[in-house]
C-alpha cells in the first residue's frame, strides 16, 4: 500500500487570500493547518493566467507551449498525456470532481467528451479518470452538478448570477449594495451549492473505495472565480464595508493612471474601455467605472467563497481521516491563477503578468509516514511541477514527456535541484486582436516581453523588482541602468521557454 | 451589435464536384458535421439538431450549383444575426478548396459554430479522401 493524494483546487485564486499567506480577510484555518505541518510556496507561479492552458498544464506536466493550449477555448486533445493515465495505469484509483476545463463549455453540438459525460449517465473514464463528475460556476450546462441541480433542485437553478449575459458576452451586471459586477445574492441554500457538492461527491467517492486502495482525488472547486455569488445566508461572515481596501488597488486616479501608462498600452486601453482583448472579463464593463467600494464588495464575497472552500475541504479530511488513512494521504492545495481583485483598479484577468494573477497560493503537505519536516519554499516554483511530484508520491518514474522536476521541499533541496527560474506565457487572438506575452520570473526579478500583435509592436516589456517593488507599480523595462540585467533576463527566457506547438491548435469557443 | 467572422478552410484531393455532391446537399450535412445527430430539410426550410439535443432551425439561402456555393442562416432567437457559407472553389488540379465561413451576431456564437465548422471540415476531408471515392469524377 503506498501513499494517497488529495489535489485540491480552488479556480482564480489569489496568494494572499489564505491566512498562512498573510490574508486578513478570510478565515482559511484548515489550509493554514496544512501549511503549518507541511511546505508552504512563496512564488509558486502558473504557466498561464486562464484557465484552460493552466489546467491543462496541471495534469500534462508540460508548459502551453508543448501541450499546445494557448487560450481559452483551445481543447485539449483527449489524448494527450495525463499524470492521471500514468497513476491509474501504476494502480492507483483515479478521481477528478469538481471542475475540469481542459476543454471549451460552450459546446452546443456537445464535441467535446466533457460534455458528453452527464448527458450520457457516464462518470469515466476520462483521461485517467475512472471517476469523472464536472462542475462549473453555476447550474446551466451539460456538467454534473448542472444536471443534479435539475433534477433535484430545479427552483434553484436560476438563483445563480448568469456568467453570460443575452449577448452571450461575460456579464457585466452588478449587484449587492454597490453596483459591483459579478457580484450576486444568491438565494441558494448552502448545501446545494457547488463548493459543498463538490465535497460531498468526493466523501462520497472516498468512501466507494476498499481500505488498502491507493487513490489520486483531484477535488476541484469552482470558486472563488467570478460570479461572486455564494449563498446569502454566509455573506454576512464578511462585512464589506469592513474590508480594507488591497495594497495593489491605488486610490488616487491620477497616480493609479500614470502607474498604467508606464505599462505597455493595452494595460490602459483595457481601463479606460477601448481594448477588451480577451473573453475572460465583460465586454461591456469600463475598468474606470470601479470604485472602492466596489473593491471592498468584491473582495468580501470573495472572502466568502474561500471560507467555504476551506471548510468543505475540512469536511474531506475528517472523512479522509475516519477511513483510516490520515497518515498515508498527501494534501496538495493550488489554484489555476489568480484575480487582479482591486490591484490597479482592475478586476478579473487578461494579459497582465503581475503578482495578482501569477503569484499563487500552493502549499503540499506530505503524509504524516513520509517524515517530512515542515519548510518554506521561497525558490520560484510552478504548477508545472505538481503532475512529477504525484508521480513522485506514487513511487512511479516521472515520464520524460514532463517538463518539471517534483517540487523541492525546502529552500536548500531547490538550490540543489536548480529551481531558479519559472515561466509564464499568454497568447490570445480574439476577433483579430492577438497579445503574446512571455514572461520569466528570477531572483527578485519579474521580466516580461512582449511579441508583435495588435497592439504591441515587439519592442514592449515590463521589468519589475520584486523586493523593492513588490506591488509592480514602477515598470523599469527602460531604465538604462537594468539594460544588462534585462538582456540577461530574456536571454535565459528563450533558453528555457519551449518552442509553440505546431501547427496552433485551432480555437473551438470562446471558453 | 457585436459581429463576429469566422472562416476555415481545408483543402480536399478530390475534384471539386465529388465534394460539392456532399457538401452542397442540404439534407446531408449531418453526414459529415461532427455534433449534428440529425438533418430536416422541408423547402427553404432546414431543422438541424445538435449533439446537446437543442433542434435548431435554419432558412436556406443560397444553393448555387454553378458557383458552388450554399448559405444559410439560423433562425433561432438567440441570434440576432447569422449566416454560414460554405463554397467548393475548383483548384483545377482534381482538388478543391472548401471554404466554411460563419458571420453571427452574439459573436461568441461565430467562434462556437466556428469550432464546429472546422471539425466539419476535417470531418469531410477524411471521408472524401476514403477510398469510397477513389478515382471518382
Amino acid at each position: 500500500m503506498g501513499r494517497k493524494i488529495l489535489f485540491v483546487t480552488t479556480d482564480q485564486q489569489r496568494y494572499d487570500a489564505l491566512g498562512c499567506n498573510g490574508g486578513i480577510v478570510a478565515r482559511t484555518p484548515v489550509i493554514d493547518g496544512l501549511a503549518a505541518k507541511g511546505h508552504r510556496y512563496e512564488r509558486a507561479q502558473p504557466q498561464s493566467v486562464v484557465c484552460m492552458p493552466s489546467r491543462s498544464t496541471i495534469i500534462t506536466g508540460q508548459h502551453p507551449s508543448t501541450h499546445g493550449v494557448w487560450m481559452n477555448g483551445v481543447a485539449l486533445p483527449a489524448d494527450a498525456p495525463s499524470v492521471a493515465s500514468v497513476l491509474h495505469d501504476n494502480g492507483y484509483r483515479t478521481a477528478l470532481i469538481g471542475k475540469p476545463h481542459f476543454e471549451p463549455f460552450l459546446d452546443p453540438f456537445a464535441r467535446f467528451a466533457e460534455n458528453r459525460f452527464a448527458r450520457d449517465g457516464l462518470v469515466g473514464l476520462h483521461r485517467g479518470f475512472e471517476h469523472f463528475e464536472a462542475a462549473t460556476h453555476g447550474a446551466i450546462g451539460p456538467l454534473h452538478y448542472a444536471r443534479w441541480m435539475a433534477q433535484h433542485h430545479p427552483e434553484a437553478v436560476s438563483m445563480f448570477y448568469p456568467v453570460l449575459d443575452m449577448s452571450l458576452e461575460v456579464n457585466a451586471a452588478g449587484g449587492g449594495e454597490t453596483g459591483a459586477p459579478q457580484v450576486h445574492d444568491n438565494a441558494i441554500p448552502r448545501e446545494w451549492y457547488h463548493t459543498d457538492w463538490v465535497a460531498d461527491r468526493t466523501i462520497s467517492w472516498l468512501d466507494s473505495l476498499d481500505a488498502d486502495d491507493d487513490w489520486f482525488c483531484w477535488m476541484s472547486f469552482p470558486d472563488p472565480h467570478h460570479p461572486w455569488d455564494p449563498p446569502a445566508s454566509e455573506v454576512g461572515r464578511v462585512d464589506w464595508r469592513e474590508v480594507p481596501l488591497p495594497a495593489g488597488y491605488v486610490a488616487d486616479a491620477g497616480r493609479r493612471e500614470a502607474i498604467l501608462d508606464s505599462k505597455p498600452r493595452h494595460w490602459r486601453a483595457w481601463y479606460d474601455g477601448s481594448l477588451v482583448s480577451n473573453y475572460e472579463a465583460p465586454l461591456a464593463w469600463v475598468p474606470a467605472t470601479l470604485t472602492a467600494d466596489q473593491v471592498r464588495e468584491v473582495n468580501a464575497r470573495n472572502a466568502v467563497e474561500c471560507e467555504l472552500i476551506d471548510e468543505a475541504l475540512g469536511r474531506v479530511i475528517a472523512a479522509v481521516q475516519r477511513r483510516g488513512w490520515n497518515d498515508d494521504v498527501d494534501v496538495i492545495f493550488t489554484t489555476d491563477h489568480g484575480e487582479l481583485q482591486g490591484d490597479f483598479g482592475l478586476l478579473f484577468k487578461g494579459p497582465y503578468h503581475v503578482d495578482g494573477l501569477m503569484r499563487i497560493p500552493l502549499v503540499w503537505k506530505p503524509a504524516s509516514s513520509a517524515g517530512v519536516t515542515p519548510s518554506t519554499v521561497t525558490r520560484p516554483v510552478g504548477l508545472v511541477n505538481l503532475a512529477p511530484t504525484f508521480c513522485q508520491i506514487a513511487g512511479v518514474d516521472v515520464p520524460e514527456w514532463m517538463e518539471g522536476a517534483p517540487l523541492p521541499s525546502d529552500d536548500a533541496d531547490a538550490a540543489a535541484r536548480g529551481f531558479e527560474r519559472v515561466l509564464t506565457e499568454w497568447d490570445s487572438d480574439l476577433f483579430g486582436v492577438d497579445v503574446h506575452l512571455r514572461t520569466i520570473t528570477r531572483d527578485q526579478w519579474v521580466c516580461t516581453t512582449y511579441q508583435t500583435g495588435h497592439s504591441h509592436d515587439g519592442t514592449e516589456g515590463e521589468l519589475y523588482d520584486l523586493r523593492d517593488d513588490p506591488l509592480q507599480q514602477v515598470n523599469r523595462w527602460d531604465d538604462p541602468s537594468l539594460s544588462a540585467l534585462r538582456s540577461d533576463l530574456l536571454v535565459d527566457l528563450f533558453d528555457h521557454q519551449p518552442a509553440m506547438h505546431m501547427p496552433w491548435r485551432r480555437v473551438e469557443a470562446p471558453v | 451589435m457585436t459581429l463576429g467572422s469566422i472562416r476555415h478552410e481545408i483543402r480536399i484531393h478530390r475534384p471539386a464536384a465529388i465534394v460539392w455532391d456532399l457538401a452542397g446537399d442540404a439534407a446531408r450535412l449531418h453526414e459529415w458535421f461532427p455534433g449534428i445527430t440529425s438533418c430536416q430539410v422541408d423547402g427553404t426550410t432546414r431543422v438541424i439538431v445538435l449533439g446537446s439535443g437543442i433542434p435548431m432551425p435554419e432558412e436556406i439561402l443560397v444553393v448555387d450549383n454553378t458557383q458552388l456555393r450554399f448559405q444559410y442562416r439560423i433562425t433561432a432567437g438567440v441570434f440576432v444575426f447569422h449566416r454560414g457559407t460554405i463554397d467548393v472553389i475548383d483548384l483545377g488540379d482534381d482538388t478543391c478548396l472548401v471554404v466554411y465561413s460563419t458571420e453571427a451576431d452574439p459573436r461568441a456564437m461565430a467562434l462556437t459554430i466556428g469550432g464546429g465548422t472546422a471539425g466539419a471540415l476535417d470531418e469531410l476531408k477524411r471521408q472524401m479522401e476514403s477510398s469510397q471515392y477513389e478515382g471518382a469524377r
